[in-house]
């Protein structure tokens, strides 16, 4: 069961992009999950996270990035999924990752969304062209114009080594990154975590 | 991620209304500063005045405090009643008057009106005797699927239907009280 688009949470959007569509809530997404899965190269991106700053994939390696693609800012709840990792990111930090939330919005919105919700870690605006970060990582729904709800955990070596679509109305929560990160930390070859489900 | 399940069993160091033998465990993942519990806090009495003795609930902090600056000096508030026997009075009265402030004057008011020595509780609150079990409260939550306040689970599995809808809360219990 899947949560459904409308329920007053202090994180579920209660207008997800696609809540009036019969896909909201109960199917999987619409059309094959084709987000990119573990073992695959993470596509490089350079995207501002402020009108004046630039934030690209090479600036992390050698260290572990989560990518946190989502539909929009400005869910009307006090809370949503940036505002649960942005509370949750002394966790990721001690099990040496990074994280930052990437989404259709422009610049000026990240900041002003950002402020206001005291987060602590970038918000990438993949804004022109407009999604084709979130393309490249087969996180993009076209019909809505906005990223998919996916997660990617790339490596030191810019290998992607799990990854997770949501449903677009449901915050996946933050056990599924906390899990694999330590899987990660657990292993010591460079095989790709076995715990990326993109159902 | 979809199909979350509980990590953190409900144990003796819960705080629980009814039995942890109840053929069904309600335990909730709250915020005392956040709007959408405080609509639930009468939902879940209506269900418990509905399903009786068949449930017990439990209730787990969650405060998010980045967004929710009053939520964790409640949430001590409420804890430190619960080191004096009061939990469930304390946690009804902010949820109660959540909309009349939770400033420290305000979780004093009610610490008093629960009967409880308001300067007493200011001092736990003060030095956060209690902010340890919060945190471990929080990341219990965060491991087992917590998305958001409130977040719902019923013999250990996350309810993702709408809790504003008692009539299909209260299915989705007593049908877990059923034996499969």
């Amino acid at each position: 069961m899947q949560q459904v688009a409308g329920i007053p949470t202090c994180e579920m959007p209660m207008t997800a992009p696609d809540s009036n569509s019969a896909s909201s809530a109960g199917a999987p997404a619409r059309g094959p999950a084709s987000i990119l899965a573990a073992g695959a190269r993470a596509p490089g991106f350079a995207l501002h996270s402020t009108p004046d700053q630039v934030v690209s994939l090479d600036e992390f390696r050698g260290r572990t990035l989560v990518l946190a693609f989502y539909p929009a800012d400005w869910s009307p709840v006090c809370g949503d999924q940036m505002a649960l990792y942005n509370q949750v990111l002394p966790e990721f930090k001690r099990l040496g990752a990074e994280i930052v939330g990437i989404s259709v919005d422009g610049a000026w919105c990240h900041s002003a969304f950002s402020s206001s919700r005291h987060l602590h870690f970038p918000l990438l605006s993949d804004f022109e062209p407009k999604g084709a970060v979130a393309r490249s990582y087969g996180a993009y729904r076209s019909a809505e114009g906005v990223a998919e709800r996916a997660l990617f955990i790339v490596d030191g070596e810019g290998i992607i080594r799990w990854s997770y679509l949501s449903p677009v109305g449901v915050n996946p929560g933050a056990d599924g990154i906390l899990d694999a990160l330590e899987s990660m930390q657990g292993e010591h070859s460079h095989a790709p975590a076995t715990a990326g489900a993109t159902s | 991620v979809s199909g979350s399940v509980l990590k953190v069993p409900v144990g003796p160091k819960d705080h629980v209304q009814g039995s942890l033998e109840a053929a069904v465990i309600l335990v909730m993942y709250g915020d005392y500063e956040c709007p959408h519990c405080a609509r639930a806090h009468p939902i879940v009495k209506t269900l418990q005045r509905r399903v009786g003795p068949l449930m017990g609930f439990v209730f787990r902090n969650f405060p998010l405090t980045e967004i929710h600056p009053h939520a964790e000096p409640a949430a001590e508030a409420a804890e430190a009643a619960a080191a004096r026997g009061k939990f469930w009075a304390m946690h009804d009265m902010i949820y109660e008057h959540q909309q009349e402030g939770l400033e420290l004057e305000d979780l004093a008011q009610y610490s008093a009106a629960v009967g409880l020595d308001p300067m007493a509780v200011a001092q736990d609150v003060a030095s956060h005797v209690y902010l340890p079990r919060i945190r471990e409260d929080f990341m219990g939550g965060v491991r087992s699927g917590v998305n958001g306040t409130p977040t719902f689970f019923i013999n250990g599995v996350r309810f993702d239907g709408d809790w504003t809808e008692v009539e299909s809360f209260a299915d989705a219990i007593t049908q877990a009280a059923v034996p499969a």
